[in-house]
């Protein structure tokens, strides 16, 4: 058994520039969603056809939940958490196809995808409630947390690449692995496992960002003081 | 040589009770989890849906922890630090 197969290898080199596949699946990838967004919203009508009916379906499902979890902010948050489930739903599937394997497994692609979640928490945070409010709240109950604040901040941003690193990582491996020591029909039911576990990391993922940025926001609302603690519910 | 062949049946060893270790205790976790927001669920079942994002949110939380133990597995037994170093020694 090579290495090889389990983790990301190298397509070609020019030079110092390494080529990994991770950054040609995604590249892939986003090109055919690019693709089949303008095709599907091309022709949009108010009696809905099969493609259409079943994008908005999706679409609509997925804005359902961001605006339960997060029912003030959700316009604002909305493209961000809608394109990351899109984006690794696919990336997680995609490692069915033979011959390709899901960008998500390799640590390099989580962590972009982490420190994008990273950044926009700040970002959304300090959109809402003004960079002042939002730098006063790591000092919220006494400024002696300040770096446990911080070091929550890193640790969970590192907990969401490697988790959905791992989850992806270890599914592949253990099918690489059924192969070896099974047969070749062995790892069906592992891979019947993969398709759910891909969906509910894309979901936990995604569900993850937006009660990070959640939180983000609404700090804020509990420093303003007679601001109800929790968002109301619509 | 001695010393790879100790390092290898140590690393093997530890590789097998951190995996065991490690999935058996967040699955204890799991199990409470879950226990409790299905106890919570048929005590009040209008609040269905943030009992369980709450709940997926915290099993994504505890599985997470497993997953450390499997990098760190994966780590010992195909990227072995301590047994490229004495490698390299040679």
């Amino acid at each position: 058994m090579t290495a090889d197969a389990m983790f990301a290898h190298t397509l070609f080199q020019f030079g110092p520039l390494v080529l990994r596949d991770t950054v040609v699946t995604t590249w892939l990838l986003m090109l055919l969603l690019w693709i089949g967004a303008w095709l599907a919203t091309r022709r949009m009508r108010a009696r809905a056809g099969l493609v259409q009916t079943a994008v908005e379906g999706a679409v609509t499902a997925m804005e359902d939940a961001v605006r339960q979890a997060l029912p003030r902010h959700a316009d604002n948050v909305m493209p961000f958490v809608l394109t990351l489930w899109t984006f690794l739903v696919a990336a997680n599937l995609v490692g069915l196809i033979p011959g390709l394997h899901s960008p998500t497994r390799d640590l390099s692609a989580t962590s972009a995808l982490a420190v994008l979640v990273f950044l926009s928490v700040h970002w959304f945070g300090i959109r809402a409630i003004g960079l002042k409010e939002y730098l006063r709240h790591y000092l919220s109950p006494s400024p002696i947390l300040l770096p446990f604040h911080v070091i929550s901040e890193i640790t969970r941003s590192l907990a969401l690449a490697v988790r959905l690193f791992g989850n992806m990582m270890s599914l592949e491996l253990v099918a690489l692995l059924l192969v070896w020591i099974g047969g070749l029909l062995v790892p069906i039911p592992i891979l019947m496992l993969h398709i759910v576990e891909a969906l509910v990391q894309a979901y936990i993922f995604g569900m993850l960002a937006l009660a990070y940025i959640a939180s983000a926001i609404q700090t804020g609302a509990l420093a303003e003081g007679p601001a109800p603690a929790t968002e109301p519910e619509q | 040589m001695t010393d790879m062949t100790w390092i290898v049946l140590a690393s093997t060893v530890a590789a097998a009770l951190a995996i065991a270790l490690g999935v058996m205790l967040p699955a204890l976790a799991m199990g409470r989890a879950i226990a409790q927001a299905l106890e919570s669920l048929a005590r009040q079942p209008e609040s269905e849906r943030a009992i369980m994002r709450t709940l997926f949110i915290g099993l994504a939380m505890i599985e997470s922890l497993a997953i450390y133990c499997l990098v760190i597995v994966l780590i010992i037994l195909f990227r072995n630090p301590l047994l490229e170093y004495l490698v390299s020694q040679q």
